[in-house]
């Protein structure tokens, strides 16, 4: 009696400490060798994003929602295939520069991923989409809208964002039926992204009558944008459309309101973040801008995603991170629709998708692309995102 | 008109700046003859520690004028960006004084990297807002229509008068002797009884000092700061040096201020004047095949 109590007392204490030591690998970044069990099978997913340069911090925001998902779905505990699967994130840094997207690209093919979720912008994602096509490895962009991205007649490209041939309209209607502007400036960051999306709305705001009365382009890592913004006021638009991210955005909006111009900024989903406000100063109120899905405050979970993400990493909600937590979560979908971790397999059953995330009803077209795509609308009302509409396409 | 005025307006802000920074390669080129890549780091670093030097004081007090809290900060800062800059060459340069070219080339580079990479441990890797201490409100400049903003004005002239007391420190005093001195012949020089390796590291401080200096003008300019602002403001004013002829002084203060008016007025008017052919996405390509001209 007294030795099978201290057999118990022994394994309940064993046990606790392997759980004790299982949370300890998790907090180190859950992506651990060591916090692996040895009855299970360790499985890896790719993220990719910018964790270095202009716009680290939405790449970070990126990483982060993938990493709830992943430690939400290892904790509820994950069985395909009879085996015990444990997934590990493999996290890498393609610097927002297409060369190094396929470099890191490359190295998760290396490291033999189940599936990518990334990249985040079109510039990255269309240059790596090559890598993994040849792999045969699903990719899962969160945030590229460059339609090109699924174009290119590849089985591995999936995105969970509406695309800038749907973005690009949208901001332009509102820019000419909402705003009632007769004249519009074009500024693009010359990035596939920027460039792509300044293309979409200037094809849509010319063919409702507007006049595009000048086209610029600066780059995405430029501070300055005074000499461009004074060529702009010359020419008196209504509105100044700019296609880029925040990190320039900010600034140019900024700039713009110190130079006297008292035109609205309209800009897409890259500059649609609560950094935005931060970085334009009170110059924001100026500002309307669209994400290429559904807004956070209006997703049924977002309040409590929003809660659960603060309290995991101490920080805000940029924009993207409800995608990248769908993204492993719609792998995961499929690894269990498959019943295999093959990416092969996985691939296979991509297509069938077909769930409800925190970002609304999930399921592609045969290009891979959203089958509901969502533009939200935001202007900033004391300095926070506003939701002004909601477009469903 | 007021667009041409303001395009020169904004040009002397941005050349202001450069020329700043410009100092610093074309000093440490005048006595080394290398190029310091690290140098904008130095000015990301000093935007980056005046940040925090600025809130630290806003969180004690908030009476403070505007201008006396950077007067406060400035020299702080500028004597951090000094000591950043002499560990640089300590570390970074130093040891590899007699190594081939390419060598102190790529310490340079790796400094670079590591400063960045430090930063962002430090400071986040979001880009931060930097406190609008001066005024930024457009005052209109002679009814024209071209505006300029308080915190322009300041940058002008301080860079200016920064400047000029350079100038005067190189031609005119001891020390700038042994500078110049050093930069002509090391070996003759230490003959004479300048100490090169002191010279050197003071003409580092120097440039430190000028680039923390440029960095608290461009964070107070633009209102933000981020761990990667060094990188294409230290690109272009390198640029600047070279085209004043590296290792000028008045040369890199010429180069600044004419790279500031070329991109302010390549932006504005190169797409008119080549009807097109060229858009505002050229003028850099412009600017170095100038450079290659020259």
């Amino acid at each position: 009696m007294s030795d099978s109590k201290g057999i118990f007392i022994k394994s309940a204490l064993a046990v606790s400490a392997a759980t004790v030591l299982m949370l300890a690998g998790c907090g180190k970044g859950g992506d651990k060798a060591s916090s692996i069990p040895s009855d299970a099978v360790e499985v890896k997913i790719g993220h990719v994003a910018p964790l270095t340069g202009p716009i680290a911090h939405l790449g970070k925001d990126n990483e982060n929602g993938a990493r709830l998902a992943l430690e939400e779905i290892n904790k509820a505990g994950l069985t395909i295939d009879g085996k015990k699967v444990v997934l590990t994130l493999v996290p890498e840094d393609d610097a927002e520069d297409p060369k190094t997207a396929t470099q890191v690209a490359q190295k998760l093919v290396d490291a033999k991923v189940a599936g990518v979720v990334g990249h985040l912008n079109s510039g990255t994602s269309i240059p790596a989409s090559k890598i993994y096509s040849d792999a045969g490895i699903t990719q899962i962009s969160p945030s590229s809208t460059n339609p090109d991205y699924t174009k290119q007649g590849f089985k591995t490209t999936y995105r969970l964002v509406a695309t800038d041939a749907q973005q690009g309209p949208a901001l332009a209607d509102y820019v000419s039926k909402n705003l009632k502007a007769k004249t519009v400036a074009i500024i693009d960051d010359s990035t596939q992204y920027g460039k792509g999306l300044a293309d979409e709305f200037e094809k849509t705001i010319k063919a409702a009558g507007v006049k595009v009365v000048t086209r610029e382009a600066s780059n995405n890592k430029a501070t300055d944008f005074k000499a461009i913004l004074t060529k702009v006021k010359g020419t008196k638009p209504d509105v100044i459309m700019y296609g880029g991210m925040d990190a320039t955005g900010g600034p140019l909006t900024k700039q713009a309101a110190e130079l006297g111009i008292k035109a609205k900024v309209v800009g897409g989903d890259g500059m649609c973040t609560e950094k935005l406000a931060e970085l334009a100063g009170d110059a924001v109120v100026n500002v309307v801008c669209s994400e290429a899905g559904m807004a956070l405050s209006k997703m049924a979970q977002g309040a409590d995603f929003q809660k659960r993400y603060k309290e995991r990493f101490n920080s805000d909600v940029q924009i993207y991170a409800p995608f990248t937590y769908d993204a492993v979560y719609v792998l995961v979908d499929s690894m269990k629709r498959a019943n295999s971790t093959d990416p092969s397999k996985i691939l296979l059953v991509m297509p069938d998708t077909k769930m409800t995330g925190l970002i609304g009803n999930i399921a592609f077209d045969n290009k891979g692309d959203m089958k509901e795509g969502v533009i939200t609308l935001y202007d900033f009302k004391d300095k926070k995102k506003t939701v002004l509409e909601v477009i469903k396409m | 008109m007021d667009i041409l005025l303001q395009q020169i307006i904004n040009g002397l802000v941005l050349g202001s700046i450069y020329a700043l920074i410009a100092l610093g390669y074309t000093m440490v080129y005048g006595v080394l003859g290398i190029i310091n890549f690290a140098h904008g780091e130095v000015l990301m670093i000093g935007a980056m520690v005046s940040l925090s030097l600025l809130r630290l004081i806003l969180s004690l007090t908030s009476d403070l004028p505007g201008w006396l809290t950077l007067l406060i900060v400035l020299p702080v800062t500028m004597a951090v960006c000094a000591g950043l800059s002499y560990l640089i060459e300590r570390i970074a340069y130093r040891p590899l004084r007699n190594a081939p070219r390419l060598a102190p080339l790529i310490s340079a580079i790796g400094m670079s990297i590591l400063l960045q990479t430090i930063a962002m441990m430090i400071w986040s890797r979001n880009p931060m807002t930097y406190p609008q201490l001066l005024p930024s409100s457009p005052i209109d400049v002679f009814g024209s229509g071209a505006t300029i903003t308080g915190k322009e004005i300041v940058i002008i002239v301080v860079a200016l008068v920064v400047m000029c007391g350079l100038l005067f420190l190189v031609e005119k005093t001891k020390l700038g002797r042994a500078m110049r001195a050093t930069a002509e012949q090391t070996q003759i020089a230490a003959l004479m009884g300048v100490n090169p390796n002191r010279v050197i590291s003071i003409t580092f401080m120097l440039g430190g000092a000028l680039a923390g200096l440029a960095g608290v003008m461009i964070a107070s300019n633009y209102g933000n700061v981020h761990f990667y602002m060094g990188f294409i403001p230290g690109l272009k004013a390198f640029t600047a040096a070279v085209l004043g002829g590296i290792g000028n002084l008045q040369g890199a203060m010429l180069g600044g201020l004419l790279l500031g008016l070329i991109e302010s007025l390549g932006a504005g008017y190169i797409g008119e004047l080549t009807g097109g052919v060229f858009g505002s996405t050229t003028k850099i390509s412009l600017l170095f095949s100038c450079l290659s001209w020259f």
